[in-house]
C-alpha cells in the first residue's frame, strides 16, 4: 500500500541547443520524506528544480502535485503550490535588509513590522538567529542561506527544494542545518535535497534519485547504500584518487607576513595581517566558507592589489608592491576563482586568452607587438597537454564547459613552469573526471618541486590534494595544521574558530573596560 | 513566442551585415519620413545617397567635399573608438575639436604676420596639445576621483563653446575686422594655410592624418599588446587587471589620443574648409563621429567606410535642401535614426533569434 | 547692484523645475538598474512638442501633455532597444540624445519665435502679491508645483510600499530578482517611460513657461545635468529637490549678474553652471564608499534571462 506522493515526476526531457539537460526523468516525493537528487555537476540537477520552480518548462513529461497536474508558469505558481526553493546562488539582494529580502520572496507579505516580529519567531524556533534589520551585504554565508530558508519557511511550504545547500556552510553550520531539515520533515514537509556529497546523504536523506548525463540512472536508499556504490552510479565509473609522486619539502619559497588588505567593494572582506610560509614542494591548503577573504587573498597574491614591499616575498625577493606582471616574471602564477571574466575573458579566442598571463614568461611579444603565431602555438600546447575538449584554439573561451575551461585556465599556467602557484577553488562547478586530473595536475606540479597554494571550499578537495591545512575566516588565517591526522571535527572549529575567538577578545575588553 | 539565445562566438556574418543592413533600414525610415514631410521620398534618398558622387552636373563639385567631411569624421571617430573598446566613454570629442582649433589658430595668429615655415607643423602640435589637454580634465577626474567621463566631457562640450565665442569675438578677433565676430582668415594665410594637396579632390592634410590614423589604429588593435589591452579592459575589466593591464594608464591614453585626434581634425578643419574661428564653425562632427565609430563596428577599416557614408549624408542633406527644401535638422535625425537601427541589429551579431513553438506568455 | 532675493529665488524655482522633473524621473530609471544617457534627447523633443502643441491649440495644458506623450514615446524607443534587443545602453542613450536633437529641430522649423497663450497660475492674483512669499511660493505655474509633489511621491513609493521595494530589487540584483518571479523587463520599461514622461514635461515646461520661446537646441545641456544631479543626490529624491534647485539658483544668479554688467566676463558666468556640475560631480565621486553604496548595483547591465 503505497503513500500518494507529494510531487510525482514523469517523464520529463528538457533540451537545450547541444546538450539534452533532462531525458525521461521519472520519480516521486512523498509527504514528509527528504528525497536526496544526486548527480555530479552537469548531471542536470539545476535544470530539474528550475522546471519544479517554474524557471523553465518542460519540452515534454508531466508533474502531479498530489495527484493533479502541476504546471508552474512562474515561481509566484510554484509558491502558490507550496513549493519553496533556497538556491545555490542566493537570490538575494545586498544593499537590502533582511526583512525586505524576506518580504521579496513572500506572496502576501504584511507590514514590515509583523514580519520582523514573524521572522524573529520563526528564526529562534528553528534554531537559525538572524537580525531583521541587518543588510544582507553584511552577513556571511551561512547567515545569508538563514535568509534564504526562513524566507521559504515563512511560507509554510509542502516542498522545500535546496540546491546545494552545504558548500557555503561550516561543518558545524551543517548540523546545526540537518537539525532544521530533519525538524521539518517530522513536521511533515517533503525536502527535496540537490547534492554531490554523498555522505550527507546518507546522513539526511530517506531515498535518493541518481541523475547521470541528464538520465535517471539508480534509485536507493542512502542508509542502506554504502558512499562507494552511490559514487559509482553517479560518476559511472571508478576515478583514481590523485596520488603524490614525491613529497620532500624544500626552503621557503614564499613568505607573507602582515598582509592587510582594505577590501575593494563595500560588501567585501578586509584582510588582517596574513602571513604564510609556503615550502617548495608543499601543496598549502586554504580551507575557509565563501566570502572570508579568498578573493581578497589571491588579489593580494597575484598583484592585482598591492602592498608594502615586505608583506610578500618571493625566494627572497620582496615583491608586494608589484603588479601581476612583475610577480609573473619572477615564478609566482595565480588562477582566480571565476573563470570567465576574470582568470579568462568570455568572448576572446582561446590564442587570446593564452596570451593574457603567458606573455612574459613564454616570450610571447617583441617589444610590445604581438607573436600570434607562438601564441596559438602556446595555446595548443595547452589544448593539448590538459586535454581540454574544443574544436580549436579559435574558441571563445564562453564556449567552453566549466570543466574545460578551468583545465584551460589551470594547464595555461602549470606549463608556464611556475616556482609558486596559487588557485583559487579549481573544482568549482567542474565535473568529476575534470576535478580529478585538475587535482592531479596540481599534486604533479608540486612533485617537481615548485609551491602550490590551493584556496578551496571543498574540505574533501583539501584533504585528498594538501600537505598542510589553514583556515581563512573573516580575513584572519588560522595557525597551520598538517592535514594528515586531521578530522573534520577540528577543521570545523578552525573554519568558525577565528571568529569565535575574535568575539571572546572583545567580550574579554568589554568585561576589563 | 521569439526568444533569444545567445551565440558561443558571435557571427562574423551578421556583424559584417548588420551596417549595411542598418543603412539600407534608414534608407526606407528615411523615406518614410521624407513622404511625410510631402517630398517625394525615392527622389529624396537618391539626391542624398546617390547624387553626390554620381550626379553628371554637379559631382564634380560634390565628390570633392566626399573627403573634406570624412576627413575629420573618421580622424575622431578612430580615436573615440579606442576608448569605447576598452569602456571609457569620451562623448566630448566636440568639446576637444573646438579646443584643438582654438589653440592651434591661437598659435599662428600669435606670430602673425611671420611667414616662417614653421608655423603651420606648430599649430598642427597646438591643435593636437589643445585637445588633449581639454581631454585630460576627464581623464583625470576619472582617475583621481572616479567622476563619471561620459557626464564631464560632454558638460565641457558646452564650456568650450562659450569658449569659443569668447575666442571669435575677443581674443582671437580679426583686429582689422571691421568689429565683426570671428578670427582672420587662416585659409587665406599661406603660412597658417591648409592647402587642398591635390586639385579636385578634397583631399588635405586633416585626410591624409585620417588615412595615417586608420592604418595605425589597424596595427595596434591587431598586432600590438596595447590594443590587445584596450580590447580586454573593455571585454572583462576584471580579467584586465589580472593581466597586469592599468585601468588609469588605459584611461588617459585613451581620452589623450581621442583628444589630440579630435583637437587635430579642428585645426586641420579651421585652417582649411571652415578657414577661421568664428562662433558657429563646428558643425558637430565631434557628435556625429560617435556615430560613424559605431556605424564602423568601431574597426578602423569600418569606420573608414562609415566615415564616408557620414559624409556623404552631410553632403546629401545639403543638395536636398537645396533641391527639395527638405529642413536640414532633418539630416540630423536621419544619422541618429542610422544609429537606432544599427545598435537594434546588433541582436542579430550576438544572438540568436528562436521561435519557441509553445506560448506560454 | 539691483539684485532683488525674492526675485532670484522665483527665478531659481522657475529655472530648476525641468532639470527637477527630468532628474526624477532619471532616478527612478536608474533605480531599476537603467542607465538612460537620452534625458536631453527627451527633454527637447518634449520642449518642442510642448511648444508646438500649445501654439496650434493655444491649450499649454494639452501642451504639457504633448510633451510628455513625446518624451515617453523616444523612452520607449530606448527601452525596446536595449531591454529586449539587449542593445548598449550608453550607446542607445546616446542615439536617443543624436536623434532627438535632429528631430526637435526638424519639428520646430517654422516655430521659433511664434507667441504663446498665457499659462494659468492655479492661485488667484492677490496671494502672489504677497510680500516675499507671494513671488516665492504662490506665483507659479502648476507644473511647478506638480514635480514637488511628484519628488514627494517617488520618495514614497520608494522608500515605504511593495512597488519601491521590488524597483529597488530590480536594480539591486536583475538575476535575483528574476529569480523570484518579478518580471525585469517589463518593470525597467515602465520605468523607462515613467522617465520619458518627466523628462518630456520638463522639457515642455522650459519651452511653455520658462522660456516661452522655441529655440533649436534650447535644453542647452540641462538633460546632462539632470543625470549628473542623479549622481549628486545619490539617488535620493530630496536630494535631487535640493541639487536641482542649488543649480537653478546658480543659473538664475548668474543671468542676474549678466544683466547688472558686472565686472565678470559674460562667458565666465555662462559657463558657470556646467562648471560647477562638473566641481559637483567631482566631490560626489571622490567619497567613494558613499556613492557606492547607494548606487544600484545593477546599473548599466545588460539583462538576459537564461532557461
Amino acid at each position: 500500500m503505497s503513500q500518494t506522493a507529494l510531487l510525482s515526476i514523469k517523464g520529463i526531457t528538457k533540451a537545450y541547443p547541444g546538450v539534452v539537460a533532462n531525458s525521461d526523468v521519472s520519480f516521486d516525493i512523498l509527504p514528509g520524506e527528504v528525497h536526496a537528487l544526486l548527480g555530479e555537476n552537469g548531471a542536470g540537477k539545476s535544470t530539474l528544480v528550475k522546471m519544479i520552480y517554474g524557471l523553465v518548462r518542460p519540452d515534454s513529461g508531466t508533474m502531479e502535485m498530489n495527484g493533479t497536474p502541476y504546471t508552474p508558469t512562474e515561481p509566484r505558481a510554484a509558491r502558490a503550490s507550496g513549493v519553496a526553493m533556497v538556491f545555490q546562488h542566493f537570490s538575494l539582494f545586498e544593499a537590502l535588509n533582511v526583512a525586505e529580502n524576506i518580504s521579496l520572496g513572500m506572496e502576501n507579505p504584511p507590514a514590515q513590522r509583523d514580519l520582523a516580529r514573524q521572522i524573529r519567531e520563526v528564526s529562534e524556533a528553528y534554531g537559525l538567529p538572524l537580525d531583521p534589520d541587518r543588510l544582507v551585504g553584511d552577513l556571511s554565508a551561512g547567515e545569508r542561506q538563514r535568509v534564504e530558508i526562513i524566507r521559504c519557511l515563512l511560507q509554510d511550504p509542502k516542498l522545500l527544494v535546496m540546491d546545494e545547500p552545504t558548500s557555503v556552510l561550516t561543518p558545524q553550520e551543517v548540523e546545526i542545518l540537518f537539525h532544521t531539515l530533519r525538524k521539518l520533515s517530522s513536521e511533515g514537509t517533503s525536502i527535496l535535497y540537490i547534492s554531490h556529497k554523498l555522505e550527507e546523504i546518507r546522513a539526511l536523506c530517506d531515498e535518493a534519485t541518481i541523475l547521470r548525463l541528464g538520465k535517471v540512472v539508480g534509485k536507493c536508499t542512502p542508509r542502506d547504500t554504502s558512499a562507494a556504490e552511490m559514487a559509482e552510479m553517479m560518476v559511472g565509473k571508478s576515478l583514481a584518487s590523485p596520488a603524490r609522486v614525491n613529497a620532500d619539502m624544500g626552503e621557503v619559497v614564499l613568505k607573507v607576513a602582515g598582509l592587510s588588505v582594505e577590501p575593494a567593494t563595500p560588501f567585501g572582506t578586509p584582510l588582517r595581517h596574513v602571513g604564510i610560509e609556503l615550502h617548495a614542494g608543499e601543496v598549502l591548503g586554504i580551507g575557509g566558507v565563501a566570502g572570508n577573504g579568498q578573493d581578497e587573498l589571491l588579489a593580494a597574491l597575484s598583484g592585482e592589489v598591492t602592498t608594502a614591499p615586505g608583506t610578500v616575498v618571493l625566494n627572497r625577493v620582496p615583491i608586494g608592491d608589484t603588479g601581476p606582471n612583475d610577480r609573473r616574471a619572477l615564478g609566482l602564477l595565480c588562477a582566480p576563482e571565476e573563470r570567465l571574466g576574470h582568470a579568462a575573458a568570455p568572448d576572446m579566442s582561446l590564442i587570446e586568452n593564452a596570451l593574457l598571463t603567458a606573455r612574459q614568461r613564454k616570450g610571447l611579444d617583441r617589444s610590445g607587438f604581438v607573436d600570434w603565431r607562438a601564441t596559438r602555438a602556446y595555446a595548443e600546447e595547452v589544448i593539448q597537454a590538459f586535454d581540454v575538449r574544443t574544436p580549436g584554439p579559435d574558441n571563445a573561451a564562453r564556449a567552453l564547459s566549466g570543466g574545460n575551461l578551468q583545465k584551460f585556465v589551470i594547464g595555461r599556467e602549470i606549463l608556464q613552469d611556475p616556482k609558486v602557484l596559487v588557485v583559487n577553488q579549481p573544482t568549482w562547478g567542474v565535473d568529476a573526471s575534470a576535478a580529478a586530473a585538475i587535482r592531479q595536475a596540481i599534486l604533479d606540479l608540486a612533485g617537481q618541486g615548485a609551491g602550490v597554494i590551493v584556496i578551496s571550499q571543498d574540505l574533501d578537495e583539501l584533504l585528498e590534494v594538501a600537505d598542510n591545512f589553514c583556515a581563512l575566516n573573516e580575513g584572519r588565517l588560522s595557525n597551520l595544521r598538517a592535514t594528515k591526522g586531521l578530522t573534520m571535527e577540528t577543521i570545523g572549529l578552525m573554519l568558525g574558530g577565528a571568529h569565535d575567538m575574535h568575539d571572546l577578545d572583545e567580550e574579554a575588553l568589554h568585561a576589563d573596560a | 513566442m521569439l526568444t533569444l539565445e545567445k551565440r558561443p562566438t558571435p557571427s562574423r556574418g551578421w556583424t559584417l551585415a548588420t551596417p549595411v543592413l542598418a543603412v539600407v533600414l534608414t534608407m526606407i525610415a528615411g523615406g518614410l519620413m521624407f513622404a511625410l514631410l510631402g517630398k517625394n521620398p525615392v527622389e529624396a534618398i537618391r539626391i542624398i545617397f546617390w547624387d553626390p558622387v554620381f550626379n553628371t552636373q554637379f559631382a564634380s563639385y560634390t565628390r570633392p567635399q566626399l573627403l573634406v567631411k570624412a576627413g575629420p569624421l573618421i580622424l575622431i571617430a578612430i580615436g573615440l573608438s579606442l576608448g569605447f573598446r576598452a569602456g571609457i566613454w569620451n562623448i566630448g570629442a566636440e568639446g576637444q575639436y573646438i579646443m584643438g582649433a582654438i589653440a592651434g589658430a591661437g598659435f599662428g595668429l600669435a606670430f602673425y604676420p611671420s611667414d616662417s615655415p614653421l608655423i603651420f607643423p606648430g599649430m598642427i602640435v597646438a591643435g593636437a596639445l589643445g585637445g588633449w589637454a581639454w581631454a585630460m580634465i576627464p581623464a583625470i577626474l576619472k582617475t583621481r576621483f572616479r567622476t563619471n567621463e561620459i557626464l564631464v566631457s560632454l558638460l565641457l562640450v558646452y564650456v568650450a563653446e562659450k569658449i569659443l565665442a569668447s575666442a571669435a569675438t575677443k581674443f582671437l578677433r580679426n583686429p582689422e575686422g571691421h568689429g565683426f565676430p570671428g578670427s582672420r582668415n587662416l585659409a587665406r594665410i599661406d603660412s597658417m594655410n591648409n592647402p587642398e594637396l591635390i586639385s579636385g579632390t578634397g583631399m588635405h592634410w586633416g585626410v591624409v592624418l585620417a588615412f595615417i590614423a586608420v592604418i595605425a589604429a589597424y596595427v595596434l588593435l591587431n598586432r600590438h599588446l596595447l590594443g590587445y589591452q584596450i580590447k580586454l579592459a573593455g571585454q572583462a575589466p576584471r580579467a584586465a587587471r589580472f593581466a597586469g593591464v592599468n585601468p588609469n594608464r588605459l584611461v588617459v591614453m585613451c581620452l589623450g589620443a581621442s583628444g589630440a585626434l579630435a583637437g587635430l581634425a579642428g585645426l586641420f578643419e579651421v585652417t582649411g574648409p571652415a578657414g577661421q574661428i568664428s562662433i558657429d564653425f563646428n558643425v558637430g562632427y565631434g557628435f556625429t563621429a560617435i556615430i560613424v565609430a559605431f556605424l564602423g563596428r568601431l574597426h578602423p577599416i569600418g569606420i573608414l567606410l562609415a566615415g564616408l557614408i557620414m559624409a556623404l549624408t552631410y553632403i546629401g542633406g545639403e543638395l536636398a535642401q537645396l533641391m527639395l527644401q527638405i529642413p536640414a535638422p532633418a539630416i540630423q535625425a536621419f544619422q541618429g535614426m542610422l544609429l537606432f537601427f544599427l545598435l537594434a541589429l546588433d541582436v542579430l551579431s550576438n544572438y540568436r533569434i528562436r521561435i519557441k513553438s509553445e506560448g506560454v506568455a | 547692484m539691483g539684485i532683488d532675493p525674492v526675485t532670484v529665488i522665483a527665478a531659481l524655482i522657475v529655472a530648476s523645475t525641468p532639470i527637477l522633473l527630468a532628474a526624477i524621473g532619471e532616478m527612478v530609471v536608474e533605480k531599476t538598474g537603467v542607465l538612460n544617457l537620452g534625458v536631453e534627447g527627451m527633454m527637447v523633443t518634449g520642449a518642442v512638442m510642448g511648444f508646438v502643441t500649445t501654439v496650434e491649440t493655444g491649450s499649454p495644458t494639452l501642451g504639457f501633455v504633448a510633451g510628455m506623450a513625446s518624451g515617453m514615446a523616444l523612452s520607449l524607443i530606448f527601452g525596446l532597444l536595449t531591454q529586449l534587443l539587449l542593445s548598449n545602453q550608453v550607446a542607445t542613450g546616446l542615439a536617443l540624445t543624436l536623434f532627438g536633437l535632429g528631430l526637435s529641430a526638424l519639428l520646430g522649423v517654422g516655430y521659433p519665435g511664434a507667441t504663446l497663450p498665457p499659462v494659468a497660475d492655479p492661485f488667484p492674483a492677490a496671494m502672489a502679491d504677497i510680500p516675499v512669499l507671494g513671488p516665492i511660493l504662490f506665483g507659479h505655474s502648476l507644473v511647478t508645483y506638480l514635480s514637488v509633489v511628484l519628488v514627494a511621491a517617488v520618495w514614497f513609493v520608494l522608500g515605504f510600499t511593495r512597488t519601491g521595494l521590488i524597483i529597488r530589487a530590480v536594480g539591486e540584483n536583475h538575476d535575483a530578482a528574476h529569480a523570484l518571479g518579478y518580471k525585469v523587463i517589463r518593470i525597467r520599461l515602465m520605468a523607462i517611460m515613467f522617465g520619458g514622461a518627466c523628462a518630456g514635461l520638463g522639457g515642455a515646461f522650459l519651452s511653455i513657461v520658462r522660456v516661452q520661446n522655441w529655440v533649436d537646441g534650447m535644453t542647452a545641456g540641462a538633460g546632462w545635468i539632470a543625470l549628473a544631479l542623479v549622481v549628486f543626490a545619490s539617488w535620493k529624491p530630496w536630494r535631487v529637490l535640493l541639487g536641482a534647485y542649488l543649480f537653478g539658483g546658480i543659473t538664475a544668479l548668474q543671468l542676474r549678474l549678466q544683466a547688472a554688467g558686472i565686472s565678470i566676463p559674460v562667458e565666465i558666468l555662462s559657463m558657470s553652471p556646467y562648471v560647477i556640475t562638473i566641481l559637483v560631480l567631482v566631490i560626489m565621486s571622490s567619497d567613494r564608499s558613499r556613492a557606492a553604496l547607494n548606487a544600484p548595483a545593477a546599473l548599466g547591465k545588460v539583462f538576459h534571462a537564461t532557461g
